[in-house]
């Protein structure tokens, strides 16, 4: 059984490796208290998500989907879809990362401090 | 004939061949800085946050590691360490479970590569004109998807903006709101560089439908020379060129372009009208109907956006 | 060929668990431009050059820029002008910076 779903993931590779980063991601933001640290692991569970959404789009021995001496039939093109949703995807997560930079910037202009549990314990304590 | 040279001074190509030789009379101030301590403005600043004293800091320090210190918060540590450690493996073990029954990496008969990746494939070509599948798809059958995505960098700009304005009303007490420092290496490399990123960037946006890349490489690469040029040559010399005027207006009249034209194929095809706009031959640079012309509205607004970001967190404004 | 996919995809796990584990944060985010560098290399691997150059562009680039400009902000980078001010204070400031990269 176990056998089995080792050699399974080891034809998926891709989306295993997937799977790994997401994890190291999740786990940094959990674990770790400083707040470019948890920005940093969201940016890492992003490109885990997009590294398997381009994965299940790709077709062994085809070509990348621009039309070439007008062959137009499907056998020769990987899947598009995947890599037009990860195209926007990836932009966006440029724009949510300015929006929780800006955020950081502003609370360690407040608190002076980048540890998130500080921040919590002074504005719960009255420190301000 | 003097009136004729100022005419010519205000003129847009003196402005241009300015930009490109880079040798406009700015004022040789390597420590802009020390200027602004003699302003009373900084005084006022500190004012302002007095509440921010290193006394203040020391007692919430030491009041937070008193918090900290207790038996009580350290066995909450302990266990919140275990249980988040304990939730992330259980998460990963699931994952990779069923990443065990998924479908082999590169089959053909993978469930995603279904009827609607066919009909992209085979009538893409005839229906949009794009050679690029990708650019035909995001910016032909999504493109209000696409058109979204652009709003929401705009809106992102706008949080920025919101979250980190400082205008001269009120000072922060930031060291590095004005500092800015010539740079000779620097800016003879960017002299060089950053026509050549241009032009590069422009290329990848003219030619979205073509080969690989389009609005949002090709503007990133953009908005990425621009913060070159501002880098090397300041703030001051880059507003000539792109102010904060020249943002809304392009940023506006793009998204404004976009939504109309949008508007008007939708329309047209909702309806079954046909389209005015010609597809043309394949593989021309003027084909493929309005995916062009919404390739270079996508494009200017992250070029903008980028820029933007990049000014609004070096010194507060655009 | 599959060996350079899993050779590629190993340096991506490392990379992440690098960024996550350095103590400074100027190198976790320059190891994350380097992330992003590899998985630009994934992309055109992936037969998906259009994800290619835009990683290449803003995840390397933008990102980067944005992440350094906010260690700017928070004093955590170890670069100063050289000022009179600043000169006295130079050290406590190299000093502040490691502490906030564990902290």
């Amino acid at each position: 059984m176990l056998k089995e779903i080792f050699s399974h993931l080891m034809t998926n590779y891709y989306e295993t490796a997937a799977v790994i980063i997401f994890g190291i991601g999740f786990t940094t933001l959990l674990l770790n208290k400083n707040l470019i640290k948890k920005i940093i692991g969201f940016n890492l569970m992003d490109n885990a998500i997009y590294l398997f959404l381009a994965s299940k789009g790709y077709i062994e021995s085809r070509k990348a989907p621009i039309v070439v001496n007008g062959v137009r039939d499907m056998e020769a093109y990987i899947n598009p879809i995947p890599a037009g949703l990860v195209l926007t995807g990836i932009v966006v997560s440029v724009s949510v990362t300015a929006i929780m930079l800006a955020l950081t910037v502003k609370l360690y202009r407040r608190y002076h401090t980048l540890d998130i549990d500080e921040i919590a314990i002074i504005s719960k304590k009255g420190g301000i | 004939m003097s009136k004729l040279k100022e005419n010519y001074k205000d003129s847009f190509s003196q402005k241009f061949s300015d930009f490109m030789t880079g040798d406009l009379e700015v004022p040789d101030e390597v420590h802009p800085r020390k200027k602004q301590a003699k302003n009373n403005k900084v005084i006022q600043a500190d004012e302002f946050f007095s509440e921010f004293t290193d006394a203040d800091d020391i007692k919430r320090r030491e009041l937070y590691q008193a918090f900290r210190n207790r038996k009580f918060m350290e066995w909450i540590n302990r266990a919140y360490n275990i249980i988040s450690v304990v939730v992330a493996i259980t998460i990963i073990c699931v994952l990779l479970f069923t990443v065990s029954f998924l479908p082999a990496f590169g089959d053909k008969d993978n469930p995603a590569n279904n009827e609607v990746s066919e009909r992209y494939i085979e009538d893409g070509l005839d229906e949009t004109g794009a050679v690029n599948i990708v650019a035909g798809m995001i910016l032909d059958y999504r493109a209000f998807d696409t058109f979204g995505e652009s709003n929401v960098l705009f809106i992102a700009c706008c949080c920025v903006l919101i979250l980190l304005r400082n205008d001269d009303d009120e000072p922060l007490p930031d060291e590095d709101v004005v500092d800015f420092r010539r740079d000779i290496i620097l800016e003879k490399a960017a002299k060089f560089l950053v026509p050549v990123i241009l032009v590069f960037g422009i290329y990848v946006v003219l030619n979205g439908h073509l080969s690989p890349g389009g609005g949002f490489s090709g503007g990133a690469i953009m908005g990425a020379a621009l913060i070159l040029f501002a880098c090397a040559y300041g703030f001051e010399r880059m507003e000539r060129i792109f102010s904060y005027k020249t943002f809304r207006r392009i940023t506006f009249g793009a998204l404004l372009f976009y939504g109309l034209a949008k508007s008007y194929s939708f329309f047209t095809g909702a309806n079954h009208i046909e389209s005015i706009i010609p597809l043309g031959t394949p593989g021309a640079i003027l084909s493929s109907g309005l995916i062009l012309y919404l390739n270079i509205c996508v494009g200017l607004v992250v070029a903008c956006t980028m820029y933007g970001f990049y000014t609004l967190f070096k010194r507060g404004r655009i | 060929m599959t060996v350079f996919h899993i050779v590629l995809l190993v340096l991506l796990i490392v990379c992440a668990v690098a960024a996550c584990t350095s103590k400074k944060l100027i190198n976790s985010v320059v190891i994350f431009m380097s992330f992003s560098l590899v998985m630009c290399i994934i992309w055109f691997l992936l037969e998906s050059p259009d994800l290619a150059i835009t990683e290449a562009a803003v995840g390397a680039g933008v990102t980067s820029i944005l992440f350094f400009l906010v260690l700017r902000k928070i004093d955590a980078l170890n670069v100063y002008i050289e000022d009179e001010e600043n000169d006295d204070n130079n050290e406590n400031n190299l000093a502040k910076g490691e502490e906030k990269g564990h902290e």
